[in-house]
């Protein structure tokens, strides 16, 4: 893979918390216009490596290079918003008192000044964009709607549009498809598959059968380290993966059907 | 959404606003000297309030340290009265804490000018500094809400021991005139009483003009989720400097129209139990609504002084259980009641659901 295409890249990152090494030694390489999965069991330091991406957790040691030269470790949140990576929460963060169409407004992307934002005025060009993306969400009638009173996966899909108006380079989603009901995953998969074709993903998910519809490379963690790359045929095979990923899960759910 | 159509609740809305502003402006043709002073008074009150609903309804950030700005405002002002009406003499209080020169910077509030832009300035700059080392170490909610409260702590007791700059306890009193004309007449009263609305009005159709921008929706993007709007790009910190400066100003201009309509600013009137009254008025009123935080401050000032009137014990407990009752029935204030009126045709936004406001 030539260092052209790769478009985000974690060095060696460690992260520790209170003495707790929640990642050790992490390497991750995505590639422009990469859809990667990040899989392992609870407590792997999946979400934790996002949170290092984002900025939202310091690494004690390591590096995060953007684009090939733009260390994120030493930037601040917003910062690195605005260079290009948008984050996706585990639960659906949207802004409950503003209506779906206002939260589309202050997402788009555009000058984040106070005095831009004091100033800015909606064009002809900005209100067809937001109506496009209220269309592809699937929320076109709740425009005028308050965020807050949407259903569990309408601020899902809210907050998607949401991120994708903001125009990232690098997505990092944290288990999309949580708590949907099976109609609302398989649209969520829809979107993520016209989401991934013009930019490079990164998405952190539990549900297996969601992941298998994506013929893309998965990336599995274990205990804060890496663990298996490669596409999800070849790490369903793998006997490590499958001693803690896979195997412990059936040895979980014998369990619970044991106890039942 | 751009889309303005003259619906029946926009015109009433519109007629009811342009009758409040003719009914306010003519107040002088059917209210007493002594009530039309006290309006004017109320009116200053109520340009504070639009301050802190900006911070607190808008952004969610309680602070209760607004009796500050607004008494820099005041004694900004007040020092420009006191030096015009001692002449050139030392202020009163100075000759008895035994003060021979006018201290360096008094001098420059000889001018009514330099008052009137420091009675911005200085409470502004404050709230730029201790917001600057607040916001920027994201220090939020209570926190930041107790640190208010010890604003007002320090700057009480820095006046109250400084008795030769300050006038101490005492405060600020004896004026004569103000830009030559004597405060105490009727026509200069009605004069300010007209300035006062004219100022009102000017900080109002400001704070709409906020509220209604793209910034506006920030702030209150800022108060649902900061995180979240973080990880949009926007950083909170500046936004929130920004309204913390911007509330500290109005209550400084507060400051100055009171102390011209009342004649006297003193720690007392800067300190704690004011402090909270201010954010008691919004309260009330209803957060979040300009309109509601401006009307609450008129009419609980109203009811206030008319009560004070009869039973000048009981208004205390009355504002407290006031209060409760707003707190637990009526989140929204008084304002949220008018909203539950049903209007013919009224544009539909989903649920009337309620807002979740950050509590503190």
């Amino acid at each position: 893979m030539s260092s052209k295409s790769v478009i985000l890249q974690c060095k060696e990152v460690s992260v520790e918390f209170d003495g707790f090494k929640a990642v050790t030694g992490m390497n991750l390489e995505l590639a422009r216009g990469e859809l990667r999965f990040l899989i392992g069991p609870n407590g792997a330091g999946k979400t934790t490596v996002l949170d290092v991406i984002c900025g939202k957790v310091k690494p004690v040691s390591g590096k995060v290079l953007f684009q090939g030269k733009t260390e994120l470790t030493r930037r601040k949140e917003h910062q690195i918003a605005e260079l290009g990576v948008g984050r996706k929460f585990q639960a659906p963060s949207i802004f409950p008192s503003l209506t779906v169409m206002e939260n589309l407004e202050i997402s788009m992307r555009q000058q984040r000044g106070l005095l831009a934002a004091l100033r800015a005025r909606m064009t002809r060009e900005d209100e067809q964009r937001l109506k496009d993306q209220l269309q592809m969400i699937g929320l076109e009638r709740k425009g005028a709607w308050r965020a807050g009173g949407l259903s569990h996966g309408e601020k899902q899909w809210l907050e998607i549009g949401m991120l994708l108006l903001q125009e990232p380079q690098v997505l990092l989603l944290d288990e999309p498809v949580a708590g949907m009901t099976d109609k609302e995953t398989h649209k969520t998969g829809e979107l993520l598959r016209q989401i991934a074709a013009k930019r490079s993903v990164v998405v952190v998910e539990h549900d297996m059968e969601f992941v298998r519809n994506f013929a893309s490379k998965v990336t599995v963690m274990h205990e804060g380290r890496l663990l298996r790359e490669g596409t999800m045929e070849e790490v369903q095979r793998d006997a490590r993966v499958a001693e803690v990923y896979l195997g412990k899960r059936r040895v979980e759910l014998d369990v619970s059907r044991s106890t039942a | 959404m751009r889309e303005r159509s003259w619906t029946a609740q926009r015109i009433y809305m519109l007629i009811g606003y342009a009758a409040a502003a003719a009914a306010l402006f003519c107040a002088p043709l059917y209210l007493s000297d002594f009530r039309l002073n006290l309006l004017a008074k109320f009116l200053a009150f109520a340009i504070v309030a639009l301050g802190l609903d900006l911070i607190w309804g808008y952004t969610g950030i309680l602070s209760l340290g607004h009796g500050v700005f607004f008494g820099l405002g005041a004694y900004a002002m007040a020092m420009y009265l006191k030096l015009e009406a001692s002449g050139d003499k030392l202020p009163d209080f100075m000759g008895w804490s035994g003060l021979a020169n006018l201290p360096w910077f008094w001098k420059p509030f000889e001018s009514f000018w330099f008052a009137a832009a420091a009675g911005i300035a200085i409470p502004a700059l404050l709230a730029l500094v201790l917001g600057f080392f607040t916001f920027r170490n994201r220090i939020k909610g209570v926190y930041f809400t107790i640190l208010t409260q010890a604003l007002v702590i320090i700057t009480t007791t820095l006046f109250i021991g400084q008795q030769a700059l300050t006038g101490g306890t005492n405060g600020l009193t004896g004026f004569t005139t103000v830009l030559g004309y004597p405060i105490g007449s009727p026509d200069t009263k009605r004069m300010l009483f007209w300035v006062t609305g004219a100022v009102l009005l000017a900080v109002y159709l400001m704070c709409r003009y906020i509220v209604g921008s793209r910034l506006g929706k920030v702030l209150r993007a800022i108060r649902d989720g900061e995180n979240r709007a973080r990880f949009i790009g926007y950083n909170p910190a500046s936004y929130q400097i920004f309204v913390f400066v911007v509330s500290a100003a109005l209550a400084g201009i507060g400051g100055m129209l009171f102390v011209l309509h009342v004649g006297i600013i003193s720690p007392s009137m800067m300190a704690i139990v004011p402090s909270i009254e201010m954010v008691l008025w919004v309260a009330i009123g209803g957060r979040g609504t300009l309109i509601g935080a401006a009307a609450g401050a008129v009419l609980l000032n109203y009811a206030k002084s008319s009560f004070s009137e009869s039973y000048p014990d009981a208004w205390l407990f009355f504002l407290g259980g006031l209060f409760v009752v707003v707190v637990v029935f009526l989140p929204k204030g008084a304002v949220g009641l008018l909203g539950k009126i049903k209007w013919p045709k009224r544009r539909r936004t989903g649920h009337e659901q309620q807002v979740r406001h950050s509590a503190v």
